[in-house]
C-alpha cells in the first residue's frame, strides 16, 4: 500500500534526515518528496510506499508520532486512497 | 507530488484537528427468516444469524481504521424490526427479544443494535401491538438495545392512536429507568416517513425492503464545516453556501471509501452513506456553532431557522454530488444534550422548545435528545408527537422524536445521561391541556399532496 506521510511544526536542522532514517530502517520507499512553508509552518509532505516493509501500520504509525514528539513536529501517515478520494474526481 | 501540500494538509487537519469521523458503520440484517412459532426458537435463530454475519464487523472496522487513518467511532447493527419477526410466536411480551439483542450486541463487541421496532403509521397489527406495549421494559432491562415505532407517513397520514400510545410509553420508560434520568428513554425514537437504511441510532432498523444484508455508513463531522466557514466571514450567503457543498462534498467522498471497503471486507453489499452532521457533547463537535459561526450571537435566536436550512440543504447537495448512494437522513442533526453549543443556547435562553420545533422543519430529522419536565403529562407528550409528526407528513420529510420526561426534576434542573448522549438542562413545555385532543383517536388522513400517483 501506498501512503502520504506529513510532518508540520517549526522549521529546525535535521527533520527530513530524520524522517528518511527511520523509514529506511523499515524498508519502507519514498516514492516522493515536497516540502514548503506553509502559513508559516514547515510543511514536508511524502508519498511513501509500504509493499517491502514487513512493518505492521499500527505500531508504525505510533513510531512516527514518537518521532515527531522528540522533533518537536506532529507526524501523521494515512493511506493515499484518502487523500485521491477527497481532492480527485 | 501527486497531492499539493495544501490538500493534503486540508485532509489531515480535518481527521487530527477538526474532530472529522465515520460515526457509523452499521450492518443491517435481515432476521425475516428468524420468525418461528417458538419465541425461544426464534431468538435461537437470531443469535446464530447475527453472530454469523456480524461476527467480523467489530475486527473489520478497527482494520480499516488502522490502514487508513479514519476513526470509525461506532461498530453497530441494525435488524428487521422485532415486531415482524416476533409475530409469528405466541408469546405477549416480546423483552425477551430485546435480551437476546442485548447479549449478541455484548458479545460482539458493539455498543448498540437498532430495531426493535415496529411499523403503524397505518394501523396496528397484533405483534405491533405486543411489542409497544414491551417497549419500556425492553429498554429499562438491558443497556445496548435501541427501539423505535413509525406513526406516520406522508402516504398514511398519522396513526393517532399510536401516537397517543407512544405518550403513555415513554412516561413508563422514563419511571422504569428513574434512577438514570429516564435514559431508557434516550433509546427510542418516534419517527413519520423513517427511512428504511439509516445507521445512525437510536432510529436505526433494517426495513422490510431492504436485502439480506447490507452496510450503511454514517460520516459525521460538524468541526470541518465550522472549520471552513470560519473562512468565509463577512462573505456572502452565496459563498458561504458554497464554502459548506465543497467541504461536504469531500467529507462524503471519504465516507463512500470506507464504506465501500468495509463492505468488500464484510463480502456484503453496500447500502447507503447517510452524511449527517451528527454533534458530539464535546467541544469543537457542535452544529449550533455551526449556525452561530454564520453570524447568529446564540442559536436559538431570529435567523436559526434559515441558517439552518441552508446548511441542511447544502450538505445533502455536497453529498449527492460526491456519491450515488447518498440515503438515510443526510443533513444535519440537532440534538440538545448530544451538542454542547444547544446546551450554551437553552442555558442562555435563546432556544426554546417551540424554536427547537420550527427548526425541526428544516433540520435533518426532528426534536432529537430534548429533556422536559418529569411531570409532563402523557397527552402532551403524545401532542408535541403529534406536531412533529404534522410537519414530516406535510413536507414529505422524515421527523423524529426522541423526548426524555426526566423523573422528579423540572424546567432549569440538569438531566446527565452520559457518554455520548450527554447531559441537558430541562426545558420548559406548555402547561396548557391536550387531553381532549389526544382523546380523539383514529387516524389523520394524508395530505392532498401525497396522492401523487
Amino acid at each position: 500500500m501506498k501512503a502520504i506521510v506529513s510532518v508540520v511544526g517549526s522549521d529546525k536542522v535535521g527533520i527530513i534526515a530524520r524522517v528518511s532514517n527511520f523509514l529506511a530502517d523499515r524498508g519502507i520507499n519514498i516514492d516522493d518528496i515536497s516540502q514548503t512553508v506553509l502559513e508559516g509552518n514547515f510543511v514536508m509532505m511524502m508519498m511513501v510506499d509500504l509493499s517491502k516493509s514487513s512493518a505492521q501500520i499500527g505500531p508504525l504509525k505510533a513510531e512516527l508520532e514518537t518521532l515527531g514528539e522528540s522533533l518537536g513536529v506532529s507526524i501523521a501517515m494515512m493511506h493515499e486512497r484518502v487523500f485521491g478520494a477527497m481532492h480527485r474526481i | 507530488m501527486l497531492y499539493t501540500p495544501f490538500e493534503i494538509k486540508e485532509t489531515v487537519d480535518m481527521f487530527l484537528r477538526q474532530k472529522l469521523d465515520i460515526r457509523a458503520i452499521t450492518l443491517g440484517v435481515s432476521l425475516l427468516d428468524c420468525a418461528s412459532a417458538s419465541g425461544s426458537e426464534s431468538r435461537r435463530r437470531i443469535r446464530d444469524k447475527l453472530l454469523r454475519i456480524a461476527g467480523p464487523l467489530v475486527r473489520v472496522g478497527e482494520e480499516i481504521e488502522t490502514e487508513y487513518g479514519i476513526p470509525i467511532i461506532n461498530k453497530r447493527v441494525s435488524v428487521t424490526p422485532i415486531a415482524l419477526v416476533a409475530a409469528a410466536s405466541d408469546e405477549t411480551d416480546y423483552s425477551p427479544w430485546a435480551k437476546t439483542l442485548d447479549e449478541v450486541a455484548k458479545e460482539l463487541g458493539i455498543d448498540f443494535i437498532g430495531g426493535f421496532s415496529a411499523l403503524v403509521q397505518k394501523g396496528i397489527a397484533p405483534g405491533d401491538r405486543r411489542l409497544i406495549d414491551s417497549i419500556p421494559r425492553a429498554l429499562a432491562g438491558t443497556d445496548r438495545v435501541c427501539a423505535s415505532v413509525n406513526v406516520a407517513s406522508t402516504k398514511s397520514g398519522i396513526n393517532m392512536d399510536a401516537v397517543k400510545e407512544m405518550g403513555r410509553i415513554i412516561k413508563e420508560a422514563a419511571s422504569l429507568s428513574a434512577d438514570r434520568d429516564g435514559l431508557a428513554c434516550a433509546k427510542f425514537v418516534v419517527f413519520c416517513n423513517a427511512p428504511e437504511d439509516n445507521p445512525f441510532m437510536a432510529g436505526a432498523f433494517h426495513g422490510p425492503g431492504e436485502g439480506d444484508s447490507c452496510l450503511n455508513v454514517g460520516v459525521s463531522g460538524p468541526g470541518v464545516i465550522k472549520a471552513a466557514i470560519e473562512s468565509c466571514r463577512g462573505a456572502s450567503f452565496d459563498i458561504l453556501a458554497d464554502t459548506i457543498k465543497k467541504t461536504a462534498f469531500k467529507i462524503t467522498r471519504m465516507g463512500q471509501l470506507v464504506g465501500s471497503e468495509a463492505a468488500r471486507r464484510l463480502g456484503v453489499p453496500f447500502g447507503i452513506l447517510d452524511l449527517s452532521l451528527a454533534p458530539t457533547p464535546e467541544v469543537g463537535d457542535s452544529v449550533a456553532r455551526i449556525l452561530e459561526e454564520m453570524g447568529l450571537e446564540s442559536t436559538g435566536t431570529h435567523g436559526s431557522t434559515a441558517a439552518l436550512a441552508m446548511l441542511t440543504d447544502m450538505v445533502k447537495k455536497g453529498g449527492v454530488m460526491a456519491s450515488t448512494s447518498v440515503g438515510g437522513l443526510s443533513g444535519a442533526f440537532i440534538p440538545v444534550s448530544e451538542d454542547e453549543g444547544m446546551v450554551a443556547a437553552v442555558r442562555a435562553g435563546s432556544l426554546s422548545i417551540d424554536k427547537l420545533e420550527a427548526m425541526t422543519c428544516v433540520c435533518s430529522v426532528g426534536l432529537d435528545m430534548v429533556a422536559i419536565p418529569g411531570d409532563t403529562r402523557a397527552s402532551t407528550i403524545a401532542a408535541i408527537i403529534a406536531d412533529e409528526m404534522a410537519i414530516g407528513m406535510v413536507n414529505n420529510k422524515t421527523t423524529a422524536v426522541r423526548i426524555i420526561p426526566v423523573p422528579g426534576k423540572k424546567a432549569g434542573d440538569w438531566a446527565q445521561f452520559g457518554g455520548l448522549l450527554g447531559g441537558a438542562p430541562i426545558i420548559g413545555v406548555h402547561d396548557f391541556s391536550s387531553e381532549t385532543f389526544i382523546a380523539r383517536g383514529g387516524r389523520i388522513p394524508a395530505p392532498i399532496h401525497s396522492f401523487r400517483n
